[in-house]
């Protein structure tokens, strides 16, 4: 069993490491081609694996603390794996006109998932966000893709309840 | 009879609820035998009304009702197939005479709402391409002379003349030169970029084919900002289609010219905003801001002479090149010619986009427009022109929306941002958000603003405890002065606007008394 399950683990950090190599090569000679090029693997991977940063940095011939570097810098750029959806509360200014710190005070009581945690059972993560574009109906959420406004802590859970895939 | 039906695809109706919406209408036309077509257009950036169902029938031109829930959509097929669409609940009357648009002067948001974002025939019926097709037949300094004419300051918030900033890149040396659209729309309470590139792509896409012309660049970048999906996709493929119909690429319009164009995501970074920072990301590096000089005109991305403007900017462009400078430059008040999208957010019964001549007064926006409080409670403060504007208190409201006028409060108009409060705000509470969105989102470049927007939280953590002492606003005033004095960009520079500004306008909320204050300021 053992090592059937290690070979599992190698044949999947095997995989990882290919995806990152071939996107990253599709990227580099792209002018400014690293910021699309992490996109890319985040959006395969769900995260960029810190591992493989090296494989980043020859391609584009950087230093892999170049690359780093870069990853850190953006809030939406993770190096360890997230679940597949989020839930993101805008916390700016226009929303906190119409509500919305009430609703940063009491989404985890609501939801029972903490800020930049993973709920312990819905395949989601919890995010704060600075503004979705959604300021004149405000308090704004956003599920995944898909924007909500006016929503407030009455409304949130059958919001979540539809929209996330269990 | 012919029926059209128009339903929003905007991210903010469909925040409100349009997708329902239109899924509720399909299925009770289905139920009711009602022979029509649907068009999923962009908003008018009406939003108070939103869901708006606009319904084309025969002569009487476009209808509008709304803001329509999906309990209402059965009630009004009926009255549509049956007649009395008068009576109904929802009915507005013309799309023509709702009066939040009847009373703007629309330039850059004309075509906004009318028709399929990315319907290309539809734009060029509704007067696109005229502004390129114009360009196409005049020399690159005419073009720049034809934007200096006409005004045009940068929309983005630092309102530098446009004109300028061009010639400077088309006299600039270099074999290769870029157009950036800075698309990273992150001040809170404005969404004007959003609604333009959502509704009406392919304006955007004819300003920077213009710029470019006028500049000498062949390749533009648009960095949009990734909380804004929709507008990626649109303009994705806005730009496919442009492309297919020779509007893009290496023979734009038979010409012989060049023009290619790029979607470009950003990652979550609010500096990136900062043109310095953008380029920066652009190139695939951290979004940290540069030293200017050298200008980004002169060495901007990737070393090369570059024009970053804003999208409102570019989109204004299509409209200057098309119907001329002078026409342009008749609108506005002393040096703030043209007209200015200013974005109604917050605690605001009706709010959106207004696009009116500057000089319009802030009370009038926010009474006529707006009606007042979405709470219905006395509005205490107004944040104008995003996080790094002025909080300006209820009896500075008379002031005309200019930038000279703004400038004159000790604010500013920025990117045309409104955003209102009502009497429960706290402005201490206000002023410690302006100081640690500065600390999660400056760049770490300059000592002042990294350094200085944490020591600027943990006094107002104190203000906020209500632990502060008389000492704390001396040393919060401090490090305000020296923000603003010695930091390398807007960020760390105008953060102790929104601060001091709260101060000054609602000493009360900082606990203090007013000879404490006195001392401190």
């Amino acid at each position: 069993m053992l090592s059937k399950h290690s070979l599992t683990v190698k044949a999947m950090k095997a995989s990882l490491e290919k995806t990152v190599e071939q996107t990253a090569a599709k990227h580099a000679a792209s002018q400014g081609g690293l910021l699309p090029c992490l996109h890319e693997i985040q959006a395969k991977l769900g995260y960029i694996p810190n591992a493989h940063l090296e494989n980043i940095a020859t391609a584009f011939s950087l230093s892999t603390a170049e690359v780093h570097g870069v990853v850190s810098f953006y809030h939406d750029l993770r190096t360890s794996p997230s679940a597949p959806q989020s839930i993101q509360i805008c916390c700016a200014e226009a929303c906190q006109a119409s509500g919305s710190r009430e609703l940063e005070a009491g989404v985890a009581g609501v939801l029972g998932v903490e800020f930049d945690e993973t709920h312990p059972t819905h395949n989601y993560r919890l995010e704060r966000v600075y503004c979705l574009g959604n300021c004149a109906c405000g308090p704004s959420i956003r599920i995944n893709d898909d924007v909500y406004g006016r929503v407030d802590l009455e409304s949130l859970p059958q919001l979540v309840t539809e929209a996330v895939q269990l | 009879m012919t029926i059209t039906v128009y339903i929003s695809q905007d991210t903010t109706a469909v925040a409100v609820g349009a997708e329902r919406v239109a899924t509720a209408f399909v299925q009770a036309a289905l139920n009711a035998e009602l022979n029509y077509t649907l068009v999923r257009n962009g908003s008018r950036g009406a939003f108070g009304l939103e869901p708006l169902i606009e319904i084309e029938m025969g002569a009487q031109g476009r209808l509008a009702f709304g803001p329509v829930s999906v309990a209402d959509v059965p009630s009004l097929v009926t009255a549509i197939t049956d007649g009395g669409y008068e009576r109904h609940s929802n009915y507005l009357g013309p799309v023509s005479t709702i009066p939040w648009l009847e009373n703007q002067t629309r330039i850059t948001f004309k075509r906004c709402g009318e028709g399929a974002p990315t319907d290309l025939a539809n734009y060029r019926a509704l007067g696109g391409y005229r502004g390129l097709e114009h360009a196409l037949t005049l020399s690159p300094q005419a073009i720049v002379d034809e934007i200096k004419v006409s005004g045009l300051r940068g929309r983005g918030g630092a309102a530098f003349p446009t004109g300028i900033k061009w010639q400077t890149v088309l006299d600039a040396q270099g074999e290769q030169k870029y157009i950036v659209c800075n698309a990273d729309e992150g001040d809170s309470g404005t969404f004007a970029d959003r609604l333009l590139m959502e509704a009406d792509p392919y304006q955007l896409i004819e300003g920077m084919t213009i710029s470019g012309l006028a500049v000498g660049a062949t390749k533009g970048f648009i960095y949009l900002r990734s909380e804004y999906p929709r507008a990626q996709k649109m303009l994705e493929r806005a730009i496919d289609v442009a492309i297919a119909e020779g509007y893009l690429g290496a023979d734009l319009c038979g010409s012989g010219q060049r023009f290619e164009l790029e979607v470009r995501m950003g990652a979550g970074s609010y500096i990136c905003g900062e043109e310095t920072a953008l380029l920066n990301s652009l190139e695939g590096k951290r979004g940290v801001v540069r030293a200017k000089p050298p200008l980004p005109a002169l060495e901007g991305l990737f070393g090369k002479p570059t024009a970053v403007n804003n999208v409102l900017t570019l989109a204004s462009v299509s409209s200057i090149l098309a119907d001329g400078g002078a026409e342009y430059a008749r609108h506005g008040l002393d040096r703030s010619k043209g007209t200015m999208p200013l974005q109604l957010a917050g605690n605001i019964q009706r709010g959106g986009l207004i696009e009116v001549p500057f000089g319009v007064s802030l009370n009038k926006v926010i009474n006529e427009w707006g009606g007042g409080t979405r709470s219905g409670r006395p509005v205490r403060a107004v944040q104008v022109g995003g996080p790094l504007g002025a909080y300006l208190s209820s009896d500075q409201l008379d002031v005309p929306l200019t930038y000279e006028a703004l400038a004159e409060l000790g604010g500013m108009l920025g990117h045309g941002g409104i955003v209102v409060f009502d009497d429960t705000v706290d402005m201490a509470k206000q002023a410690h958000f302006a100081m640690d969105f500065c600390a999660k989102e400056s760049c770490g470049k300059c000592t002042p603003c990294r350094i200085g927007a944490v020591r600027g939280r943990e006094v107002l953590d104190r203000v906020v405890d209500s632990t502060a002492s008389s000492n704390d606003l001396i040393l919060l005033c401090d490090l305000c002065e020296t923000m603003e004095q010695a930091s390398l960009c807007a960020m760390g520079g105008l953060t102790p606007l929104p601060v001091k500004s709260a101060m000054d306008n609602f000493p009360e909320d900082f606990g203090v008394t007013d000879n404490q204050y006195e001392v401190a300021v």
